[in-house]
């Protein structure tokens, strides 16, 4: 048996039946990484020596019977945009390549209440701007099914790690796709919860109307497992809902019968790529077959949310990204003779060139003159998107969409065109400018073997029903156990 | 609407950031590249309609301003770029 093949529902269960250790299961993935990371490149720090250590004092203290809790012990990998005490926070920038976070994001919390063990954080793109991975500051994470290819971004580390085995599930985060569009170029599951579902203390901010944190896992089960934890209200996140705690995995029911799904035409047309098409269309007669009510409806959205979700992300990145001026944290150029030229030199030799280019745009788009153009007018676009989505879900229980137009891309494809690099996200965006729940599961592989993404939408905090009916689908069709990652060269 | 270096440079200058000159042209071309497309939420109708803010719709979120000393002082301190008996150092603010 390899022990980095399982879900974290099979290890709970071999952990129960004593056919396996803590410390069993923390050596295999630490050994699993060392064999793969040099290939795949999904670790900014990795806190593998420390990992083992913890394991073998949660195991003891677990046979003595001083901790229980059904998680503990299980290894997990966090994007390097949230905070970990003790540990380097990167955001996979120069700007921050020496912060060792002086306190735990929520979700850290969480999963250490559960005497989850963190192996280390991973790589993405550099304040989570893009869509490839790529721009990170540190290195290019490789896609585990071709490593000449992207793992997709901005949580590729994240995404790579977990389809390559080399943790059970991890955390990331997710402001225009940046857990779903990973998971499906990677073929695994990524959930982004709704806004306001988990909390975003201790997340570094990119765009904080759309960021929110969420799950990569090898199976939709695994996926309420890990919601369960982080999901719930924080004082320390003023977005944070009040919202009566739930167990996701009592919605997963195996049925699809009569549960109504739309599948809006828009998201099938042009720059949508044949083979993705095909795939969704396939999962689509499986839903039928399963029971369920498949509409074709108009939601004629996506090219300006695209539109409108680039301009007030960068507004808002222009924003946040004003903290880091070289001052209290992060870097500090060393050529300066004045205040002036400490923000100046630190926050041009700090950011890259994705990250600028982000900021300078929403500083355009917040300027005296172009407010009104731009800015203004896409917070109204966002209520009519807002508004569409709603139409749709007064007569259907959920949306189908591709999770994005194409497979995973070559890397370097993408690097020198921005704007097209955007157009990776025109199936996400329109979710978090909405702030809706998104489930991406694996649906096929395209002649390459190259795995696509199914994108399901649900309504504002009812993850029950994308999570039940990517659950079905998945039941029926056992897409991991038929395709897996070659690490083709 | 095109953009123009000085504009531009106006921008980065805003921001705080200091633009090489293969940079310019480069961003330039990229600024105006994504602005254009942008533009397409000129062609909506958007007349009447109110402004999201947030993704949610506005409300208040009040706690009591209470004193809370953070925990972790000595970690905030290692994270200074430069540092002098515990406190931040920067170069001489008025000249």
């Amino acid at each position: 048996m390899d022990i980095t093949e399982l879900t974290v529902h099979e290890l709970q269960e071999k952990l129960k039946n004593k056919e396996l250790t803590i410390t069993e299961i923390n050596k295999a993935y630490i050994d699993r990484i060392n064999e793969k990371e040099k290939d795949i490149q999904a670790f900014i720090t990795l806190t593998t020596d420390e990992a083992l250590e913890k394991s073998k004092n949660i195991e003891e203290k677990v046979n003595k019977g001083e901790i229980k809790g059904e998680l503990a012990g299980i290894p997990i990998g966090i994007k390097d945009n949230m905070c970990i005490n003790g540990v380097k926070t990167t955001c996979a920038s120069k700007m921050l390549e020496n912060f060792i976070a002086p306190y735990n994001a929520t979700v850290i919390e969480k999963i250490n209440d559960e005497n989850m063990i963190s192996l280390g954080k991973t790589n993405m793109d550099e304040f989570a701007m893009g869509s490839s991975t790529e721009t990170s500051y540190f290195k290019k994470t490789k896609n585990p099914w071709d490593l000449s290819k992207v793992p997709g971004g901005s949580s590729g580390g994240s995404a790579a790690a977990v389809a390559a085995n080399m943790v059970p599930w991890a955390l990331g985060s997710d402001t225009g796709g940046s857990i779903r569009q990973p998971a499906g170029c990677c073929g695994i599951v990524g959930l982004k919860p709704t806004y306001g579902l988990v909390s975003r203390y201790g997340l570094i901010a990119y765009a904080s109307s759309l960021d929110q944190i969420g799950t990569f896992t090898k199976d939709v089960e695994d996926t309420a497992i890990l919601l369960n934890v982080i999901a719930g209200h924080d004082d320390r996140d003023t977005t944070s809902a009040k919202k009566e705690k739930k167990d996701y995995t009592k919605a997963l029911k195996n049925d699809v019968k009569g549960l109504k799904i739309a599948v809006p035409k828009e998201f099938f047309g042009d720059g949508i790529n044949k083979e993705v098409k095909e795939s969704i269309e396939k999962a689509i007669e499986k839903y039928k077959e399963l029971g369920a009510i498949v509409e074709e409806v108009s939601l004629d959205i996506a090219n300006y949310a695209l539109a409108t979700y680039y301009i007030i992300a960068c507004a808002e990145a222009s924003s946040n990204l004003g903290r880091f001026d070289g001052i209290r944290y992060g870097y500090r150029s060393p050529k300066f003779n004045n205040l002036r030229d400490i923000y100046i030199n630190s926050r041009s030799e700090g950011f890259g060139d994705e990250v600028k280019r982000r900021i300078i745009l929403g500083t355009y788009v917040l300027s005296s003159g172009y407010y009104d153009a731009y800015y203004k007018k896409a917070q109204q676009v966002r209520t009519l998107v807002k508004s569409r989505f709603d139409e749709v879900f007064e007569n259907h229980d959920i949306i189908l969409t591709p999770t994005a137009p194409t497979t995973a891309f070559k890397i370097g494809e993408k690097s020198d065109n921005p704007l097209e690099m955007y157009l990776s996200d025109i199936c996400t965006v329109s979710l978090n400018i909405a702030g809706l729940p998104g489930l991406s599961i694996p649906c096929g592989v395209d002649s390459e073997g190259m795995p696509v993404g199914m994108q399901l939408i649900g309504k504002r905090f009812d993850e029950e029903t994308i999570l039940n009916a990517g659950y079905t689908y998945e039941q029926a069709t056992k897409f991991r156990e038929t395709y897996k990652p070659t690490f083709k060269k | 609407m095109e953009v123009k270096k000085e504009e531009l440079l106006h921008i980065a200058n805003l921001a705080r950031l200091k633009l090489q000159d293969n940079e310019i042209e480069k961003y330039l071309l990229n600024l105006q590249d994504i602005l254009n497309y942008a533009n397409l939420i000129n062609k909506v109708d958007v007349e009447g309609l109110k402004e999201t803010v947030g993704e949610r719709d506005s409300y208040n979120v009040f706690r009591k301003d209470e004193i809370d000393i953070f925990g972790n002082i000595d970690g905030m301190i290692k994270n200074f770029p430069e540092e002098q008996d515990d406190m931040i150092r920067v170069p001489k603010v008025v000249q």
